[in-house]
C-alpha cells in the first residue's frame, strides 16, 4: 500500500441507502412480475372468460382509487421537497395527507371486496364452482391475489410513512438528512406504479 | 455508529464487548464478523441434522425392502433433508459465513453498507429455520413432497406443509437482504484506489451472486405464496380442477431454482479462486476471464431452467432451445477450470489442507459438470431423468462443489477468523477420509441411475443391491471424515497455537490485518496505488 487516509466514524451515506432502496424495489417488481406472467398466460388461454369476468368489476371504484393513489404520490413527493426547505410542519402535513389517502383507498377496497363476497365471489366458493367457467374462476382467483397483495403493500407503505413521520417529528429527519423520507416516497411510488398496471389489466381491458 | 466511545483498534472482534454482555454481545452485534460466526454456528447445527437424515436414508437403502423405516417416513426424510440442505446450507452458506466475514475486509471497509439490516437477515434466517423445524414437530405428518414442492401434490397432501413452504419463503427473504447489502457494499465501500478490476475474485463472485439473489428469489417467493394460497383457499392457479396448470408451477419454480444453483456455486468458485493463487504463490491466471465468466454464468443461468422439465411436457422447439442454452452455460464453468489449472502451472505449490480441498473441488466439480451435459442433452436425459444419476450429478456439484469449497474456505481462513491454527496432520487425514467416502457414496449412484434405479424410493430391485451397499459404506466413511474435521476445528478454535497475521503469505487485504481482526478491521483505511493488486506475487 502506498499511503493511508483517515476515515470518519459517521457511516451516513444517502447514496448507499438510495441504491439499496432501488434494489429492493427491483425485487418487489419481480415479485409482481411473476404474477403478471401468470395473468398473461391465463388471459391468453381464456380470452372470453376473462372478458366476461372483468365486466363484473366496479369500474367507478377502480377509477376513484387510481386517482387517490396518483394524488398521494404527489403529496409524498411534495413532502420530500418540503423537508429540503426544512419546513417541518408542511412535511408532516403532506405525509399525513398521504396516509389518509391510503386509508381511503383501503376503505374503498374493503367495500369493493365486500360486495363481491356478498355475491358469493371469493376463493374456494361453491357458488363460483357451480356457476362459472374455469377461466372466470381463474380471473377472480388472480384478482383477489393480486389486489390483495397490493393492498398488503399499501399497508406496509403506510406503516413505513408513519414511522418516518415519527422520526421527522422528533427531528431525526431534517434538511441535511432525509434519505429515509425519500426512500419511503420511492416505496410509495412503487405501490402506485403497481396499481397503475393492475387497474387496466383487471378493470379496463376487453 | 457508536460515535460516543471510540472503538479500540487493538482489541480483536472476539474480545471486544461493546454495550452488551455474554451471549447478547453476539446476538445484538452488528459487527459483520460476529454475524458471520452466528451464521456459521446456526448452519452447523442444521447441517448436522441434514447429515443425520442423509445417513438414515443411506441406511434404509443398504438392503432392498424395508430396513429401518416405512415408505412414507422415507418420503418425509428426503423432503426435510432437501429443504435443510438447499435452503439453509448451500444457498446462504458461503455468502452468509465467508462473505460476511471477508467481503468488507477484502475491499478495505469497516463493515457492510447496512450493518443493522445484516443482523436482521440473520434473525430472518433463524425464523425460517424454526418454521421448517415446526413443520416437522407439529401438525399431522412431516412434509413429503420433496424440496421442490411440486403442484398438485403440494396442495393435496395431508401433511403439515404450510410452515415448511413459508419457511422457505422467509429464508429466501433473508437471502435477498444479504445480496442487497453486498451489492451496495461493493458499489460504495471499496477502498480508495480499488477499481473494479483490482477487486479480488471472491468479492466479484459475491457481486454476481447478489444480483441472482435479488432477481431470482422473488419469483420463487411469489410461487411459494401461490401454492400456499392454493392450499388454504383453493384459488385455482395451479389446480387443474379449477382451470390452473401444474406445469406452470414447475416453470416458475425452476426460473428461480436453476439460477439458485449459481447462487450456490459462484461464491464457491470465488473461494477456490482465492485459495489457488495463494498456494501456488502466483498471480491468478486470466483474472478478467474469471470475472467475465462469473458474470456470464450469472446471466445465462437465467435461461436454462427448462432442462429440469424435459419430460414434463413442453414443445420440441422449447426442448431444443433449453438444451442448447444448457450446453452454453457449461462454457464459462470450463473457462474457470482452465484458469485455475493454469494458475497452478509453474507455480510454487504448497501442499496445505486448503489446497487439497481446492484440488479435489476441481476434480469433483468436473465430474459433476460433465454429468450435467449428459442430463442437458435430450436423448440421454429422457433416459436418466428422475433416477439416481441426477442425485449423483447434483451431489457431485452441490456437495462436492459447494461443500468442498466451504471446507477449503474454512481451512484457509480459519487462522484469520479465530487467530489460531489447526492441527494440519489431522486436517489432512480428515480431508482424505472424507474425499474417499464421498466418492464411494456418490459414484455408485451414476451407475445405479444408468441401470434404471429411480430416485426418491425407499426400495429397489435386487440387482441394485451390490452398488447400494458400496454407497452406504461410503456414507459411513465420509461421516467419519467429517467427525475428524469438526473435532480438529473445534479444538483448535480454543486451544490451537496462535496464528500470525499472514500464515499462507496471501496478498489480499484480509492478510494485512491482525488475526483475529480488530472490531473495525483497519486502523487506517488502506489505499490501493497504481501498482497494487490482489494477487501481486513476485
Ligand atoms: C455444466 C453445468 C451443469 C449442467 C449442464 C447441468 C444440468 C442439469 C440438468 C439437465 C439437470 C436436470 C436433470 C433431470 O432432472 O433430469 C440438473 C439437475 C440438477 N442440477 Fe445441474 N447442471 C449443471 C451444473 C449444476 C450446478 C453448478 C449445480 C449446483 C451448484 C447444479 C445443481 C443441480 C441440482 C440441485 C439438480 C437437481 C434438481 C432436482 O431435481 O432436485 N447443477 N442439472
Ligand atoms: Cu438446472
Amino acid at each position: 500500500m502506498e499511503h493511508t487516509v483517515h476515515q470518519t466514524h459517521d457511516h451516513y451515506d444517502p447514496e448507499a441507502s438510495k441504491i439499496g432502496m432501488w434494489l429492493f424495489i427491483f425485487t418487489e417488481l419481480l415479485l409482481f412480475g411473476g404474477l403478471f406472467v401468470i395473468y398473461s398466460v391465463y388471459r391468453f388461454l381464456n380470452p372470453e372468460a376473462f372478458h366476461l369476468a372483468a365486466e363484473e368489476l366496479n369500474r367507478a371504484i377502480g377509477t376513484i382509487n387510481t386517482i387517490i393513489l396518483l394524488v398521494s404520490s404527489a403529496t409524498i413527493a411534495m413532502a420530500t421537497s418540503a423537508i429540503q426547505k426544512n419546513n417541518k410542519r408542511q412535511t408532516l402535513l403532506l405525509m399525513l395527507v398521504t396516509v389518509l389517502l391510503a386509508l381511503t383507498f383501503l376503505v374503498n377496497k374493503y367495500f369493493e371486496w365486500g360486495a363481491k363476497f356478498g355475491h358469493g365471489i371469493f376463493p374456494g366458493s361453491e357458488h363460483m364452482i357451480q356457476t362459472m367457467s374455469k377461466g372466470e374462476i381463474l380471473f377472480f382467483g388472480l384478482y383477489f391475489i393480486m389486489t390483495g397483495l397490493h393492498a398488503l403493500h399499501i399497508i406496509i407503505g403506510m406503516a413505513f410513512i408513519i414511522f418516518v413521520m415519527v422520526l421527522t417529528a422528533r427531528g431525526k429527519i431534517h434538511s441535511e438528512r432525509f434519505a429515509l423520507l425519500e426512500n419511503s416516497g420511492l416505496y410509495w411510488h412503487l405501490v402506485d406504479v403497481i396499481w397503475i398496471f393492475l387497474f387496466p389489466l383487471f378493470y379496463l381491458i376487453h | 455508529m457508536q460515535a460516543a466511545t471510540p472503538i479500540p483498534t487493538d482489541v480483536s472482534y472476539l474480545e471486544y464487548k461493546g454495550k452488551y454482555k455474554g451471549i447478547f454481545s453476539w446476538i445484538f452485534s452488528t459487527d459483520h464478523k460476529r454475524i458471520a460466526l452466528l451464521y456459521l454456528y446456526s448452519m452447523m447445527v442444521m447441517f448436522l441434522v441434514g447429515v443425520l437424515l442423509g445417513l438414515a436414508m443411506k441406511l434404509e437403502l443398504i438392503a432392498p425392502g424395508k430396513t429401518i423405516m416405512e415408505a412414507k417416513d422415507y418420503n418425509a426424510v428426503f423432503t426435510v433433508h432437501g429443504v435443510i440442505m438447499i435452503f439453509m446450507i448451500v444457498v446462504p452458506g458461503l455468502p452468509a459465513v465467508f462473505g460476511n466475514f471477508l467481503l468488507p475486509i477484502m475491499i478495505g471497509a469497516k463493515d457492510v453498507a447496512f450493518p443493522k439490516l445484516n443482523l436482521l437477515s440473520w434473525y430472518i434466517y433463524v425464523l425460517g429455520a424454526l418454521l421448517v423445524i415446526a413443520s416437522v414437530l407439529f401438525g399431522n405428518g412431516t412434509p413429503d413432497t420433496g424440496w421442490t414442492f411440486y403442484a398438485p401434490y403440494s396442495f393435496k397432501t395431508g401433511t403439515n406443509l404450510l410452515p415448511a413452504i413459508f419457511g422457505a419463503f422467509v429464508l429466501g427473504f433473508s437471502s435477498i437482504l444479504t445480496g442487497l447489502n453486498f451489492i451496495v457494499t461493493i458499489h460504495r465501500m471499496r477502498a480508495p484506489g480499488m477499481t473494479w478490476t483490482k477487486m479480488p475474485l471472491f468479492p466479484w463472485t459475491l457481486y454476481g451472486t447478489g444480483w441472482i439473489q435479488l432477481l431470482a428469489t422473488p419469483v420463487v417467493g411469489i410461487t411459494l405464496v401461490l401454492v400456499s394460497l392454493e392450499r388454504i383457499f383453493g384459488i385455482g392457479v395451479f389446480d387443474p380442477a379449477l382451470g390452473g396448470d401444474p406445469i406452470l408451477y414447475q416453470h416458475l419454480f425452476w426460473i428461480y431454482s436453476h439460477p439458485a444453483v449459481y447462487i450456490m456455486i459462484l461464491p464457491a468458485m470465488g473461494a477456490i479462486s482465492e485459495i489457488i493463487p495463494t498456494f501456488a504463490q502466483k498471480h491468478v491466471f486470466g483474472y478478467r476471464a474469471i470475472v467475465a465468466s462469473t458474470l456470464a454464468i450469472a446471466f445465462v443461468g437465467y435461461f436454462v431452467w427448462g432442462h429440469h422439465m424435459f419430460t414434463a411436457g413442453m414443445s420440441g422447439t422449447a426442448q431444443y432451445t433449453f438444451s442448447l442454452l444448457t450446453f452454453l452455460v457449461a462454457i464459462p464453468s470450463a473457462i474457470k477450470v482452465f484458469n485455475w489449472i493454469s494458475t497452478m502451472h509453474q507455480g510454487s505449490i504448497r501442499l496445505e489442507t486448503p489446497f487439497y480441498w481446492a484440488a479435489s473441488f476441481i476434480f469433483v466439480f468436473m465430474i459433476g459438470g460433465l454429468s450435467g451435459l449428459v442430463l442437458g442433452s435430450l436423448a440421454t436425459d429422457v433416459y436418466v431423468h428422475d433416477t439416481a444419476f441426477v442425485v449423483a450429478h447434483f451431489h457431485f456439484i452441490v456437495f462436492g462443489g459447494v461443500g468442498f469449497a466451504f471446507f477449503g474456505a474454512i481451512h484457509y481462513w480459519f487462522p484469520k477468523m479465530f487467530g489460531r491454527m489447526y492441527d494440519k496432520g489431522l486436517a489432512n487425514t480428515g480431508w482424505i477420509v472424507f474425499f474417499i467416502g464421498f466418492l464411494a457414496l456418490y459414484a455408485p449412484m451414476f451407475y445405479l441411475g444408468m441401470k434404471g434405479m429411480p430416485r426418491r424410493y425407499y426400495d429397489y430391485l435386487p440387482e441394485f443391491h451390490a452398488a447400494n451397499i458400496l454407497s452406504t459404506l461410503g456414507s459411513w466413511v465420509m461421516a467419519f471424515g467429517l467427525v475428524i474435521i469438526l473435532i480438529n476445528l473445534f479444538r483448535s478454535a480454543k486451544h490451537g497455537p496462535k496464528a500470525d497475521k499472514n500464515p499462507w503469505n496471501g496478498k489480499t487485504l484480509e492478510w494485512t490485518v491482525p488475526s483475529p481482526p480488530p472490531v473495525e478491521n483497519f486502523a487506517e483505511t488502506p489505499v490501493y496505488g497504481e501498482k497494487d493488486g490482489p494477487y501481486e506475487y513476485q
